[in-house]
């Protein structure tokens, strides 16, 4: 086994990506044509694009998160803040006397943003500056988000006529559906900066060892209302994208339990709910594996309602999996195991003992 | 010297007058935010009885028990977890997956009785496997529960993807029995067993080992260790209570609605968790009381009754007003707890 | 050393008892006694062997080798539990009870009376108030414990500790976060329990405290039994003197140059630093501070005098809450470590694990880290700049595993003390303050380090010292700083100053501190 081929099996991100071949591989047997892409018009079809233009939204919000639990944090509003911006973009679109006039797109989807990036900055507060655990912090928006956004939408499922705003939605870019690619551009951009700047660093610093990260100088509060506010943008994004592929702002299911599955792929991305190293790479693993699932469970044939068990099966999983408990009693197994290799070695030894 | 130390207790009652007690309730986190609800409670009846014709009748108070009778149960179990520190998202999904278990049983001809048996138990075994989960494996609760949520709603799929009518007698007797209480004001048996669980729990909690081993695993899990109380026991145990619960919240929501449909009480978990930071439970575990719980669960119930009594206000102010209410409480149990350190 | 009681009188009679950890000889062949009725206190710095004596005592640890007995009767305790059952209780630092739950249950919960299968809370209040009432205690068993100071609670504890067993009662720092009269009125419940036969062990750090309250010390020094003396008939500073003892190894190199450079340095006398009446209350009371560019000032004391708390509050790490501060005669405020950072104050905390490394980091993260933070985020370091930081202070400072990209957590603690110096180096400060750097590290590092203190000095940086090894401190100091009860004694410069001399300042304190101790 070479070096480079046992840092990966001893890496964090082994056994999802182990999982997510897995699952192809199971999905080319029962559908062979799985991995196929067609080309129509100059824009990419098949299964692994819908794979990735599903995940788009998920990894979006999974990006924020990885970074948020990086700090020993947690965001459950974002499913609301994805709702909310869904339903401010799609209200400033049907108020507006010009909805297909890009500009007014632009203007609507800048202030859907913008909205996102305040309600992060609320979460920030809450959890840097009154130090309100951040489960509890963001449960208020979780809750008070999804009332927020009916308001906005008066209760209705806001149907939407607008031409430059479905593109997020339905639009390509260079054959690659658009959500992919701002997805792709969200996920390199922050990689970019967080590991080429000392962001990430900083980052894990305070989730490790946040005494030790202050005594060496981080101001963490400021740090953490950013990421909190960044995370807070991307959900905003994601639901513009969930939005304008939906042609429609749902108030009520508009990224219902989208918080569940960006913190299910962090986790089966390798990064501990308990903070520290991150790894923005394996949530992307995570996304792929959770999307994956659930294209498995329709491709094989069975009802895709009960894609719910197969996410539970993975949790479990990968929860037991990484549990000191299970750890432990698997060093105590290998241990076990290597100890008949020494005894092989004095066994002249034991032969004069037996006789 | 004595007295100079014993002088500068705030809580040394034997020396203090009932107005330093009367202080010692209203800034204890113990009590506060308890009395806080009960004043929110009130002050809101007050005020909906000045504001809206009919508001003021014994039946609208009991109404709230008979719509929340299975959020009263849910708040209960609910307790238990976030008394020890913990938390429980399976439980809007253990609702729907016992109506269906029930629904499903019952469309199969078994008694009414077996039906009931078998999805509390199964909701218990549930709990069991996520305590066990938190346990033995040391899973945070919140991803352990988070799995159970998943598996909940996804069985329900399994079981049937379409909504199931019951019935069955026994569930349609329970359905429409009204106690009359006088006049024209009626409860249903439901109320009658959100009750009888409230009771139950509140023993629970303030007269047994167990009860008192929740309330010292939310003090300090290391302190009851080393005071050699059953700690691990009791972490697992309360996640099969809520299980149970939510299993028997389940069976009255089926009773209320006469079926058994995937979809529903989604976010339920929602609601059980603020009806008990809004009855005084602190989310960090250690304070609170399950007649807070139901106190709150009656909170929640009240902004719903007002908001339809104003008519022009839309339904989703609910969420709204409830988010604005965890945000003071939560805040409030901040200041409270901040004190003591 | 007479012994006047028979080591039948004993109910807790250790014989021999050795503990030993992988490569470390925590516990090396102690006796150890204590009579019915007596307080008696374990003496000993850092390592001493202490904890590991009370830990072998309660049941938290099996000793390798050694025999205990019990009143009389020989016992071996594999778990808390059986050294509870048999008697033995504790009361620890933190108190370990729980502040939701009113004092009555805090005392009975585990053994609460019960009718019917159901706890009786009435009979339950009596029990405590009964149990509080003859220790003279006016709490009310209804209110939370949490309601009360921690003085409060720890008398609870010890109530609780009393209904579970009253043989053996160990206090473990009982003292350490409370004032003057709390301290008394904890003494009178102890005095009361030994009148009923208690056998208690109070472990402080406070030395007036222990002449105050017990009868007989036992002093451990590197895990060996020094000695066992009554109170009366040790001087306290032969006490101190017994648990700091005598380092062996020679450092005469460093002795030499040190000697010959005072001559230079000792002029210099540019105020780098002063702080004026600088303090907070419950951890040290307000002393006055200064230190010279180039100088290296060390404070000496015992452990909890003061020593790492007046370190912490120029590191910025503490808020003051009295005092000024001046940097060149410029006022400052040091409020946060990054101010202090930006004054060029460096602090390396004696909690390595806990507030120094970034044990998930790599070693060249954790070098490059504090002088990242200076930079902003968003004027990274180029890697290979951080690797050949991290490179030269390997080199420099001997770190091994030579591997910048070993993350920090797996590496010893001198290194991981290094790779922490490295990280205060790499930002340059002016003033570098280090607790306890030496502290369980090995000859060879503990020398390369005050080798480079040494240098540091030289090349005009101040450095504040804190050791528990008085040599240490006398070696490389130019000033000494006296510290004893959250109080600095003295401030004696260090010409000809020997570790008696010390010894006697942090036994005695100086000549207008308390005099009744100076019998001697």
């Amino acid at each position: 086994m070479s070096a480079q081929l046992r840092n990966f099996t001893g890496s964090r991100i082994f056994w999802p990506v182990v999982i997510l071949v897995g699952l192809v591989i199971v999905d080319v047997i029962a559908f062979p044509g799985f991995l196929d892409i067609t080309v129509k018009e100059g824009h990419l079809f098949g299964a692994p694009i819908d794979i990735l233009r599903n995940g788009a939204p998920t990894l979006l919000i999974g990006v924020g998160m990885t970074l948020v639990i990086a700090t020993r944090g947690i965001d459950l509003s974002v499913g609301s803040i994805a709702a909310i911006s869904g339903a401010v973009v799609s209200a400033l679109l049907l108020n507006s006397p010009t909805p297909d006039n890009p500009w007014t797109v632009v203007q609507a989807v800048g202030i859907a943003l913008i909205l996102g990036f305040i309600l992060g900055v609320w979460n920030g507060t809450l959890v840097a500056y009154l130090k309100i655990q951040p489960i509890i912090a963001t449960l208020i928006l979780m809750t008070a988000g999804r009332g927020v956004a009916m308001l906005i939408t008066e209760g209705q499922i806001l149907t939407l006529h607008s031409k430059p705003f479905e593109w997020f939605g339905s639009g390509f870019i260079v054959g690659f559906p658009v959500a992919v690619v701002i997805a792709a551009v969200v996920l390199i951009l922050t990689m970019l900066v967080v590991r080429r700047s000392a962001l990430g660093m900083f980052i894990e610093s305070v989730g490790i060892n946040p005494e030790a990260s202050r005594q060496a100088g981080i101001r963490s509060r400021g740090l953490l209302l950013g990421i909190y506010a960044f995370c807070a943008l991307l959900a905003a994004l994601a639901g513009l994208i969930i939005t304008s592929d939906q042609t429609a702002a749902d108030a009520n299911n508009t990224g219902l339990f989208i918080e569940l599955d960006a913190i299910l792929a962090v986790v089966i991305g390798g990064t501990s709910l308990m903070g520290g190293r991150f790894s923005l790479i394996g949530t992307l693993v995570g996304v792929l594996v959770i999307q994956t699932l659930v294209t498995t469970v329709y491709i094989v044939g069975i009802p895709p309602v009960a894609t719910m068990v197969f996410k539970a099966v993975v949790v479990i999983a990968v929860s037991l999996l990484q549990s000191p408990t299970t750890n432990e009693k698997f060093a105590n197994w290998r241990k076990d195991r290597r100890r008949p290799t020494p005894t092989k070695a004095i066994e002249p030894k034991r032969e004069k003992v037996s006789a | 010297m004595s007295n100079t130390v014993m002088e500068r207790l705030p809580a040394n009652a034997a020396t203090r007058g009932t107005l330093s007690a009367g202080r010692r309730i209203i800034t204890s986190p113990k009590y506060a935010p308890v009395l806080v609800t009960l004043g929110l409670f009130i002050a809101m009846f007050v005020s909906g009885g000045v504001r809206y014709d009919n508001f003021w009748s014994p039946q609208v108070l009991l109404n709230l028990f008979v719509d929340n009778a299975y959020l009263i149960v849910l708040a209960v179990g609910m307790t238990f977890v976030i008394l020890t520190g913990g938390i429980d998202l399976s439980v809007g999904s253990v609702i729907a997956l016992s109506a269906m278990i029930c629904a499903k049983l019952l469309e199969a001809g078994v008694p009414a009785a077996g039906v009931i048996a078998v999805t509390l138990v199964a909701t218990s075994l549930l709990g069991l496997g996520m305590g066990l989960m938190i346990h033995v494996f040391k899973v945070q609760p919140f991803i352990a529960t988070l799995a159970g949520m998943f598996l909940a709603r996804g069985l329900c799929y399994v079981i049937s993807e379409a909504s199931i009518s019951i019935n069955d007698p026994f569930f349609v007797s329970m359905a429409s029995t009204r106690i009359p209480l006088g006049g024209s004001a009626s409860i249903t048996i439901s109320v009658i067993i959100a009750l009888l669980v409230v009771a139950i729990a509140f023993y629970v909690l303030h007269y047994s080992r167990f009860g008192r081993t929740v309330y010292a695993l939310g003090g300090s899990e290391q302190s009851g260790t080393l005071m050699g109380l059953p700690v691990g026991r009791t972490k697992v145990l309360v996640y099969v209570v809520s299980g149970l619960c939510s299993g028997i919240s389940g069976v009255l929501y089926s009773f209320y609605t006469l079926s058994g449909y995937s979809l529903t009480a989604v976010g339920t978990e929602l609601d059980a968790i603020a009806a008990v930071v809004i009855g005084g439970t602190l989310l960090t575990g250690g304070y609170g009381f399950v007649l807070g719980s139901a106190l709150g669960v009656l909170v929640l119930g009240l902004i719903q009754t007002m908001i339809s009594y104003e008519g022009t206000l839309s339904s989703w102010w609910t969420r709204i007003f409830i988010g604005g209410l965890l945000l003071v409480f939560i805040v409030l149990q901040k200041v409270l707890t901040r004190r003591r350190n | 050393m007479t012994q006047v009681l028979s080591p039948v009188d004993a109910v807790v009679d250790i014989v021999g008892v050795t503990m030993e950890f992988p490569g470390v000889m925590a516990l090396d062949c102690v006796d150890f006694r204590m009579y019915p009725g007596e307080v008696h206190s374990l003496m000993g710095e850092n390592g001493a062997g202490k904890s590991t004596l009370i830990k072998v005592l309660t049941g938290v640890y099996s000793a390798t080798a050694g025999d205990m007995h019990l009143a009389g009767s020989k016992v071996s305790f594999s778990t808390p539990a059986q050294a509870q059952d048999a008697g033995i209780s504790t009361v620890y630092q933190e108190v370990n009870l729980l502040p939701n739950l009113s004092v009555a249950e805090n005392i009975m919960l585990g053994r609460e009376p019960r009718r019917f299968g159901s706890l009786d809370w009435r009979a339950m209040r009596r029990r405590a108030a009964e149990l509080l009432e003859g220790l003279n205690l006016d709490i009310d068993p209804g209110s939370l414990l949490g309601s009360h100071s921690i003085a409060i609670q720890q008398l609870v504890a010890i109530a609780r500790a009393v209904d579970v067993n009253a043989t053996v009662l160990i206090l473990d720092e009982p003292t350490s976060s409370l004032d003057t009269d709390e301290v008394a009125e904890l003494f009178r419940v102890i005095r009361t329990l030994k009148e009923q036969g208690c056998a208690i062990l109070f472990v402080s750090h406070f030395l007036d405290q222990v002449y105050e309250i017990a009868d007989r010390l036992t002093i451990l020094r590197n895990g060996r039994l020094v000695g066992e003396y009554r109170t009366e008939e040790i001087l306290k500073i032969d006490l101190v003197q017994k648990m700091i003892g005598k380092e062996m190894a020679s450092f005469s190199e460093l002795e030499q140059r040190h000697r010959e450079s005072e001559e230079e340095i000792a002029g210099t006398g540019i105020p780098f630093l002063e702080a004026k009446g600088l303090g907070r209350r419950g951890a040290i009371r307000p002393v006055d501070f200064s230190i010279d560019e180039g100088e290296v000032v060390g404070l000496a004391g015992l452990l909890g005098s003061g020593r790492t708390e007046i370190a912490r509050l120029l590191g910025g790490i503490d808020r003051a809450d009295s005092g000024t501060s001046e940097v060149n005669g410029k006022a400052v405020k040091l409020t946060s470590p990054r101010k202090a950072l930006s004054k060029r104050i460096a602090f390396a905390s004696e909690d390595r694990r806990g507030e120094g490394i970034v044990g998930d980091l790599s070693v060249r993260d954790n070098i490059a880290l504090a002088l990242q933070i200076e930079r902003g985020w968003y004027r990274p370091i180029a890697p290979k700049r951080v690797t050949e930081l991290a490179q030269h202070y390997i080199d420099a400072l001997n770190i091994r595993p030579a591997d910048p990209h070993a993350l920090v957590r797996n590496l010893s603690g001198g290194n991981q003390q290094k790779v922490l110096l490295a990280r205060w180096l790499a930002v340059a400060p002016r003033l570098l303050i280090l607790d306890e750097p030496t502290r369980g590290i090995d000859i060879g590092a503990k020398a390369e380090i005050q080798k480079l203190v040494f240098n540091l000095a030289e090349n005009g940086m101040s450095v504040l010292y804190i050791s528990a090894e008085l040599e240490e401190v006398l070696r490389l100091s130019h000033r000494v700083g006296v510290m004893r009860d959250r109080h600095m004694v003295s401030m004696v410069e260090n010409d000809s100053l020997s570790v008696e001399d010390l010894l006697a300042l942090i036994a005695e304190g100086s000549e207008d501190e308390d005099e009744k101790d100076v019998v001697a």
